[in-house]
């Protein structure tokens, strides 16, 4: 299993002298037959990127600008020009509440996220018996995290009378209904995100053993003591698998659904506080049947991802180190 | 793990500690939901500890039978369509990826470069369409209602499992079928004796993560079961969020761990596989 690891693993580009050269010298005419059975074998996957990606996409930018409630027949459809876009940034409070919700999910859950896991690794990366037990214990969070099952027990935990505010009655605090309170709701969200650091703690782990033991020796030797080592060995080898880390758990971050439904009951609530955005479009597109609107916010998502992948990419330049590019 | 001490050094460091506290905080919701569901209604929610004063197994077959189906029928639904996603995604990965690692075909670098283009790609922007679509050609709340979680699997739409695999591919040694290509095999047979038999590892990790995903997935399922009858474990789960009261909070519980139990197991029999394998996602989990 260990050769699926390695060949993908973040901080390894991967080499172009290894199969693609022998791919070169190795093309005469037993190819031949290639050009025809490889769209044999793609066949699947393109009928998928047609029927289940591309076309959906047109249909979605086509409803966008259209009014459209899935019950009437298809010949009812109203076009609207940008009356959705118009709408939803200038007369729906309830998007911006969702936006607001969404960023302050992803821009304070991520990092504390991150955080989490890297320290972690951090204690971690050591080798000692019982490190592998560890590190499956951390991780196992992150599998049953995003369940329904898990985000339901967050829940009474969080109750009035759940488990939390009996702990703190131990230290005499006074605890209240932490999910139904519109200025903690959220942050009961962000706990369970950060709970499930275990998956990006691994990939830390694995960008660790990476760091090639002669850096530290060196430091040593220049008389660099823990925390300088850590700052000016540590995190500068280690930022291709932070930024790794981090475009993905923000993208993460961007769609989270089934913790926010389960905790408000499918409303978002209280008063919108944990009115995700996917929640939003799922409310708008199948409770309230508005699929115009619906496929707007979709594509309105869409672009806003992009966006945030490109400016993690141009910031990227300024602080990940690549050791064997040429920077 | 407490009994590791070995002689050589000491166990009880300040590492040690701070690891084991780390511990039991992370693993306290899971292990006081597992003990809870074991306990009377009025006990479960101010009871802190993992551990029952009276332990009752009455939850269960409580929530067993809680709604109009029983909770078997949810379960068997949920297996149903994890199990036909696992072999949908093996299958059809399979074939794209042994397309884009071994086989030279014209547009073969912009199909690719467009198949990582959908990796990052959110399902809820498309969810409104395909729903549309699929409703279109009868599927939503027709006899079958899982058409519309399973034939996108079938056409390999998780890019990320065709990823994973080429990923694999690439890392076969080349002779081997190239060996097979000069022995007078097609295509078609050093896919079938050479590369299909090499690649087994990767379809595991593709199963076992696609029954995973499957199984906790929630979305989609919720957007397009709609029949009590059909509904899945999770979409049923989400049923005792409107029944509240202390009656449901027990059933509630012991369902709730019942649902969690094959993920579960799946970790303990491939933890190895489960943490290495994430070093190739990053995502999920």
């Amino acid at each position: 299993m260990s050769n699926v690891s390695v060949t993908t693993r973040p901080t390894q580009p991967r080499p172009q002298s290894g199969p693609a050269a022998h791919q070169r010298r190795a093309r005469p005419a037993r190819h031949r037959d290639d050009g025809r059975a490889g769209y044999v074998f793609l066949s699947p996957w393109l009928l998928g990127l047609a029927l289940v990606t591309a076309i959906p996409m047109l249909v979605s930018l086509y409803l966008s600008f259209t009014d459209y409630d899935i019950l009437s027949p298809w010949s009812d459809i109203q076009w609207v020009g940008l009356d959705n876009y118009r709408t939803m940034f200038t007369d729906d409070p309830a998007f911006w509440h969702a936006v607001r919700v969404t960023l302050v999910f992803a821009l304070i859950g991520t990092p504390l996220k991150l955080g989490a896991a890297l320290g972690v690794a951090l204690l971690l990366n050591r080798s000692f018996r019982g490190a592998g037990l560890f590190r499956g214990l951390f991780y196992l969070p992150s599998l049953l995290g995003g369940s329904v099952a898990v985000a339901m027990i967050w829940r009474s935990i969080f109750d009035r009378t759940g488990a939390f505010n009996v702990f703190l009655g131990w230290f005499g605090i006074e605890g209240k209904a932490w999910v139904n309170d519109p200025s903690t709701a959220l942050g009961t969200l962000i706990l369970l995100a950060v709970w499930q650091f275990g998956a990006p703690m691994v990939i830390f782990l694995a960008g660790l053993k990476q760091v090639p033991v002669e850096l530290y020796e060196a430091a040593e030797v220049d008389g660099a003591g823990t925390v300088r080592k850590f700052l000016s060995v540590t995190l500068p080898m280690l930022s291709p698998v932070i930024f790794f880390n981090l475009v993905l758990e923000t993208i993460h971050g961007f769609q989270g659904f089934t913790s926010a439904f389960v905790l408000s009951g499918g409303t978002g609530g209280p008063v919108d506080s944990t009115l995700m955005y996917t929640l939003q479009l799922y409310l708008k597109g199948f409770a309230n049947f508005e699929m115009g609107y619906a496929s707007a916010m979709a594509w309105v998502f869409l672009l806003t991802i992009g966006l945030v992948t490109v400016v993690l990419f141009r910031t990227g330049r300024f602080w990940v180190h690549y050791s064997d590019g040429d920077d | 793990m407490v009994t590791m001490t070995a002689g050589r050094r000491p166990f009880i460091t300040p590492r040690a500690v701070l690891l084991l506290v780390l511990t039991a905080i992370v693993l306290y919701p899971l292990v006081w939901m597992v003990g809870s569901s074991f306990k009377a209604p009025e006990e479960i929610l101010n009871n802190v500890s993992v551990l029952p004063d009276t332990w009752t197994p009455e939850n269960y077959p409580d929530g067993w039978t809680h709604f109009d189906v029983a909770f078997g029928r949810f379960f068997l639904n949920s297996a149903m369509v994890a199990s036909l996603t696992v072999v949908a995604n093996c299958t059809s990965c399979l074939l794209a990826a042994y397309a884009f690692a071994r086989l030279r075909f014209r547009l073969r670098g912009f199909w690719f470069a467009i198949m990582i283009g959908t990796l990052l790609l959110p399902s809820h922007v498309l969810i409104v369409p395909q729903f549309v679509m699929f409703r279109s050609f009868g599927w939503v709340g027709g006899p079958w209602p899982y058409l519309p979680l399973i034939v996108p699997h079938l056409l390999a739409t998780d890019a990320f499992f065709v990823f994973l695999m080429v990923q694999f591919m690439r890392g076969i040694p080349r002779e081997l079928d190239d060996a097979a290509k000069i022995d007078g095999c097609s295509a078609y047979s050093a896919f079938r004796h050479v590369i299909l038999p090499l690649s087994r590892p990767a379809l595991v990790s593709t199963a076992i993560f696609s029954f995973i995903w499957t199984w906790n997935d929630f979305f989609r399922q919720l957007v397009y079961l709609s029949d009590l009858e059909k509904y899945t474990a999770p979409v049923a789960l989400t049923l005792f969020i409107d029944s509240t009261g202390q009656s449901s909070v027990g059933p509630m519980f012991a369902m709730s761990v019942l649902s969690l139990a094959p993920v579960f197991l799946f970790f303990v029999a491939f933890q190895r596989l489960l943490v290495e394998g994430i070093n190739t996602t990053g995502l999920k989990g």
